[in-house]
């Protein structure tokens, strides 16, 4: 199947003189962590499936700067914007599209002060696009009539008001999409945010993870459909804890799309 | 001898509105005390804003039960705050109800009965409230940073509105005159028989008691909220007003840093150039107390009424971690009132006291417990940003004091060093694609 991948690269496009549609900005999660990199690998799929002409930085990619400046560390995360936006504006890129809603927030909101100005999307939002155009085509597949619940990341939801992209392509698989408890602007935090997906928790009575998996166990789900790379970890981890992994999956959106199709 | 009582009111009302405006001056210079910040952009939405969320209360009925009492005593205390105009006149100029002699008395009628009406509103309002508090026993009423005043605060403000409300009450009911017209005495008819066997002249001194007594409550209230949570009335207007406009996730970026960066990241500088010395300190990166704040996070922080929707709704919280929203919050007007007062006892200067709102009164068990979810910024019906206090705070932390937790100064080791908050080479950053 990898073969299959088509994965050109900003610097690629640029020996041909040309300029591709759109930049997939793949983030750290998408290129190191083994469960992140299927969500990649997924939404290359479809991003082929639909010829659009897109391209990756590849190694010229680096750190958007997210967790260090959720952290404090003001210093590093202006390195790491300043780094990347050189890298961006010398390839001209105008259009970028990411599957980490960190990386979403981060390059739309905080980099146009620093020099950086593009038209980002999340993966959600550019798929619902391909759709609306009639490029791509969602089929229920082995999906049709599943019951999902969507965990809103807090990075895509509260903080950008994207909440209707997700649970439109999880209606279009003709699943049965059912809402926690707490949902779209009150949706519970899945506990890896303001860089706490890098070090313990403080001491309490429950980890977050735990609580928002037991959210969404409540509501009887065969799938939790997330849609950010670091949610989808602390779910995976929160189902592992409550000893469900055999009766329900954590998947990102772009899986659920592909895998509908057998891509 | 016959001019007394307009005297002794002007007094009441000169020390009433005199003491109120001295501690709106003294808010004011401890407001400013924060760093100057510009808020002076986009002015309509801002008026939007303040219209919608303090005016329109838009946030607070997101809770419905909690927004709709809150309506209630809201438009309620607006509206019957009219008749107080008329109280003044009637204090200053020893008239009695001015009311009727400038309106029809049809028109007055209405007034009053619809004061009267919104005055049983709020009593059996704020009554469900001290219900919620006190028997119910709401969880965000019994956190721990509700200490016995913030208790006690919230109650006392039940009570003063239960007595107002009741006094107004009382004072049109034993108006006999006032009962005599039968127009606008919707509630109070029914009080009025309660008094029947009782003599004109002790009616009178029950009407004319309860009249002092409303007034000077008023005044009390009003002088109250200067040391209460119950600021909010007043400030949920210019809070809302600048409020955060950009969205919730984009986090300011530090322009001192900026600076900083964009001189390392030119080619052309001169590391050995000498920087003129401007006599100005270096800028401090970060907060370590309230002075190192915005103006506008400081104007949060007199804002808070402590409802706790906040907390109620915070991932740390919910979990049992030491985090609370409102806990900084409360902390952060706490230090500051303490500050302004080491001002004053010191002819206008702060001496240090060896104290800071960092770790005197936050501790880095609560700053460090954030996940930055904005689900208190969601969740505050007044437009206050305790994540923004939390950021600033950890700034402080990891910038100048290289205090951040070991597995985070090993995340921001690794993107430094390779890019990514992983020990993963960049160069390998592609190699998902054959794998």
């Amino acid at each position: 199947m990898s073969e299959l991948l088509k994965v050109p690269t900003m610097a690629e496009f640029m020996a041909q003189g040309k300029q591709p549609e759109v930049l997939f900005w793949v983030g750290c999660a998408g290129s190191f962590d083994d469960r992140a990199k299927k969500i990649t690998k997924a939404f290359v799929k479809l991003l082929n499936k639909a010829n659009v002409e897109f391209a990756v930085l590849g190694t010229e990619e680096s750190c958007t700067g997210d967790p260090a400046k959720r952290a404090g560390n003001e210093f590093l995360f202006q390195m790491q914007a300043v780094t990347n936006i050189e890298v961006l504006n010398a390839y001209e890129v105008k259009k970028i599209v990411t599957a980490c809603p960190h990386c979403f927030n981060t390059i739309k909101n905080e980099y146009p002060e620093l020099g950086g100005n593009y038209e980002v999307m999340h993966h959600t939002q550019f798929l619902k696009t391909l759709l609306e155009e009639g490029r791509l085509t969602i089929e229920g597949g082995k999906f049709k009539g599943k019951r999902i619940t969507f965990h809103d990341p807090c990075y895509l939801g509260r903080a950008n008001n994207v909440y209707e992209a997700p649970r439109e392509l999880i209606q279009k698989l003709e699943a049965e999409l059912v809402e926690m408890k707490n949902c779209r602007r009150n949706g519970l935090c899945c506990g890896a945010g303001g860089a706490q997906m890098f070090k313990e928790p403080e001491q309490g009575d429950k980890d977050v993870n735990v609580e928002r998996t037991e959210q969404a166990l409540d509501v009887k789900p065969e799938i939790i459909a997330a849609g950010c790379p670091f949610c989808n970890t602390m779910m995976t981890d929160g189902v592992k804890a409550k000893e469900k992994e055999s009766d329900v999956e954590v998947m990102d959106i772009a899986e659920l799309i592909a895998n509908a199709q057998d891509l | 001898m016959e001019y007394l009582p307009n005297i002794i009111f002007a007094i009441i009302l000169i020390i009433g509105i005199g003491y109120f405006a001295k501690n709106v001056k003294k808010l004011i210079r401890n407001i400013k005390l924060g760093q100057d910040v510009d808020v002076s952009d986009n002015k309509s939405q801002r008026w939007r804003n303040m219209a919608m969320i303090a005016l329109g209360q838009s946030k607070m009925v997101r809770r419905p039960i909690a927004g709709f009492l809150h309506v209630v005593v809201y438009v309620g205390f607006i509206i019957i705050n009219i008749e107080v105009l008329e109280i003044i006149i009637d204090g200053l100029f020893g008239t009695h109800r001015i009311g009727l002699k400038v309106l029809p008395e049809s028109v007055y009628g209405f007034l009053i009965g619809a004061f009267e009406i919104l005055a049983v509103l709020v009593f059996v309002s704020v009554t469900i409230f001290w219900i919620r508090r006190n028997i119910i026993k709401l969880a965000r009423f019994w956190k721990s940073e509700m200490t016995s005043w913030p208790k006690n605060d919230g109650n006392f403000i039940l009570y003063f509105e239960m007595v107002l409300m009741t006094l107004f009450l009382i004072m049109n009911a034993t108006d006999v005159h006032f009962q005599a017209l039968n127009s606008g005495n919707v509630v109070s008819q029914f009080i009025s028989p309660w008094f029947s066997e009782l003599q004109e002249t002790t009616l009178h001194g029950i009407e004319r008691g309860a009249w002092w007594l409303h007034i000077i409550g008023i005044f009390i209230f009003l002088n109250y909220l200067y040391f209460s949570k119950h600021l909010h009335i007043l400030l949920a207007f210019p809070n809302t007003f600048y409020g955060k406009l950009q969205p919730k996730g984009q986090l300011n970026n530090l322009e001192a840093v900026t600076n900083e960066v964009k001189m390392m990241m030119d080619p052309d500088a001169d590391p050995y150039a000498v920087t003129e010395d401007d006599g100005e300190a270096p800028a401090k990166f970060g907060a370590s107390d309230v002075q190192d704040l915005s103006w506008v996070q400081l104007l949060n922080a007199y804002t808070c009424t402590e409802c706790g929707r906040c907390t109620s709704e915070c991932p740390a919280n919910q979990t049992g971690k030491k985090l609370s929203p409102r806990k900084i919050m409360m902390d952060t007007r706490d230090r500051l009132e303490e500050v302004g007062k080491n001002i004053d006892a010191n002819k206008g200067e702060f001496i240090d006291d060896e104290k800071q709102l960092l770790d005197t009164y936050i501790t880095r068990e609560e700053l460090w417990a954030c996940t930055s979810c904005n689900a208190c910024t969601e969740a505050c019906p007044v437009s206050i940003d305790p994540l923004s206090i939390i950021l600033d705070m950890r700034r402080y932390l990891v910038m100048e004091q290289s205090a951040a937790p070991v597995e985070l100064n090993n995340m921001m080791t690794n993107i430094e060093n390779n890019g990514a908050p992983w020990p993963y080479n960049q160069m390998d950053r592609l190699n998902w694609k054959n794998e």
